[in-house]
């Protein structure tokens, strides 16, 4: 590494000329080895980098490690989760065996405290019996390789929730961008551009790329997060919270997470959010009560709701365009028109 | 004795995070006690002290809060052999971004936190780049997508760290932390250790309480900014 230019090591990933400038900026000069240029650096800025000749070389050599190993295509692919039962609060056994697959959608109900943060964490560490519930989770039908258990920064679940905000004070463009560039996503622009489209076919009221983060309202920012999420995350479970309804499709947001081979895990009690997964696992005393198919009889109930839910969107957005909730509301004979 | 650093820019969750470990620990029969430094004043033991821990407040008053770190830590050490610790875990903040407690064979930790800024791992010192655990702390209210790019910044900015979640309010993370402090080399004394990178050195009629402004009065280790950029 010592005999390369600056030019050669630049060439690698953005990140390691942006450590050389910011190291010294006036001796980064591109035909200059690496070692002349570690030779060169004076005591003063090595003070200023906060490292010595040795872990400068060093902190070189483990970020070009890094970045082979984020352009590598060395992440495990997960096609399927399966959760093996634990116990519950009480010490009981908890039977259970359930198998997601990509594409699945499974919603998880239950009171707080019943265990949902629980189960959700036993997925993301991938628990081997040893966390308080006695859970093991198996990847692609195996128990999961210990290196990769424990691989720093794996992440096996993106969450979206509504806590969640955009705090950074960039445009849309950019930010997305610039999570393109953490993803080393070799046709930057163009991914930029689909999320943007997705994230816009999501939202209600639509938004240009120029934008601040900051400006885009509640179901925007969500619409964005999620085709986001859906394009540009690593993780191969998506768990949405506890997510408000407002102004974004909720139908479609599922359909673009499973067409990009999520798993995708909703905690919620919003009938329609609720119902629209094909599976719900109903949480008791810290252990799975109960997995509930969404049979016929739910889904002709979903359609009930779903119709509910527009005609209570059409009012918020009257009410948004300035005009008079006067009419009459009749749904129960809607309900029984359709 | 295990002895671990954790240090932090204020206000990012370091006790949080400690008191959320020490539990996952303490099922675990291990005996932890606290070292708190700070700067001028701090309630953090009382934390400590509710969750049932032994705790040793340090306070730097006028005193670079660093070189005080230095001058004290070994003690601390003493007094957590006294005390029969499994575990002494030595919190301090990490006051002008700029130094680090870690010291050499001494598993180092760096809390940092999500709401600071995407691009504040860039801007941490040696706290950051030498730390062996980068524990990134409040995510739970930003976007996904920030969460991805602050951790791909953090690997930039220390590429050898293991990088964790933590959430301080749920306590998330904690068992994986645990883990790791359950590593940390046993440790004798710090008698002829060494600190991973020099602390900053300044010398100068400031350090030493002048108060008068003007050229006169900048002597010894003075380093002045240049305006060429800036008028050109």
């Amino acid at each position: 590494m010592l005999s390369l230019t600056l030019a050669e090591l630049a060439g690698w990933h953005p990140a390691i000329t942006e450590f050389l400038i910011s190291a010294d900026a006036a001796g980064a000069k591109p035909a200059r080895t690496l070692d002349a240029w570690l030779r060169a650096l004076t005591d003063d800025r090595l003070s200023d980098i906060g490292m010595d000749r040795d872990q400068v070389l060093d902190h070189l050599e483990a970020l070009a490690h890094q970045v082979e190993t984020l352009r590598g295509t060395s992440e495990q692919s997960v096609r399927s989760l399966t959760v093996l039962g634990g116990h519950d609060k009480s010490d009981r056994p908890e039977v259970l065996t359930l198998t997601l697959q990509v594409g699945d959608v499974l919603c998880i109900v239950g009171p707080t405290g019943s265990g949902k943060s629980r189960l959700l964490a036993d997925i993301e560490c991938l628990a081997q019996g040893d966390t308080p519930t006695g859970r093991r989770v198996l990847v692609n039908d195996a128990p999961p390789d210990p290196g990769w258990r424990f691989a720093s920064g794996r992440k096996l679940i993106a969450q979206l929730s509504q806590n969640m905000n955009f705090v950074v004070d960039l445009t849309v463009g950019e930010f997305v961008a610039m999570h393109a560039d953490c993803r080393m996503a070799p046709n930057r622009d163009a991914v930029v551009r689909e999320v943007i489209a997705c994230a816009n076919d999501l939202a209600g009221e639509s938004f240009a790329v120029g934008v601040s983060l900051t400006q885009l309202s509640g179901g925007q920012t969500r619409a964005l997060m999620i085709a986001d999420t859906a394009l540009l995350s690593a993780s191969p479970v998506v768990l949405i919270d506890e997510i408000e309804n407002a102004g974004i499709d909720r139908k479609k947001a599922l359909a673009l997470l499973i067409a990009q081979e999520k798993i995708v895990l909703i905690s919620t009690h919003d009938p329609v959010l609720a119902l629209l997964g094909s599976r719900r696992i109903v949480l008791r005393n810290g252990a799975v009560a109960e997995i509930i198919e969404t049979g016929a009889d739910e889904k002709a109930n979903l359609a009930i709701l779903e119709r509910i839910d527009r005609s209570l969107m059409e009012v918020r957005h009257r009410l948004r365009c300035g005009q008079r909730i006067d009419v009459p509301l009749a749904w129960p004979p809607t309900l029984d028109n359709e | 004795m295990r002895v671990i650093t954790v240090a932090g820019p204020p206000s990012v969750g370091k006790t949080s995070v400690i008191v959320r470990t020490v539990k996952a620990l303490a099922t675990q029969g291990l005996d932890v006690g606290i070292v708190k430094f700070d700067a001028l004043s701090t309630s953090d033991d009382q934390v400590y002290r509710r969750a049932g821990l032994p705790v040793v407040v340090g306070l730097s008053g006028s005193v670079c809060p660093d070189h005080f770190f230095v001058s004290n830590i070994d003690d601390c050490l003493g007094w957590g052999q006294q005390a029969g610790l499994d575990i002494l875990i030595a919190e301090s903040a990490g006051l002008c971004n700029r130094c680090s407690p870690h010291i050499q064979g001494v598993l180092a930790v760096c809390v940092v936190d999500m709401l600071s800024g995407i691009h504040t791992p860039r801007k941490i010192g040696p706290m950051l780049k030498l730390a062996d655990l980068a524990v990134v702390t409040k995510g739970d209210i930003v976007s996904q997508a920030e969460r991805e790019v602050f951790a791909f910044n953090v690997r930039l900015a220390n590429p050898r760290a293991i990088i964790l979640f933590f959430n301080g309010i749920t306590g998330q993370g904690a068992a994986e932390l645990a883990f790791h402090l359950r590593q940390a080399p046993p440790v004798e004394t710090l008698d002829g250790r060494r600190l991973r990178f020099p602390m900053p050195s300044s010398v100068c009629p400031y350090c030493i309480g002048e108060t008068v402004i003007g050229r006169d009065h900048q002597r010894g280790n003075v380093r002045k900014m240049s305006f060429e950029s800036a008028s050109a």
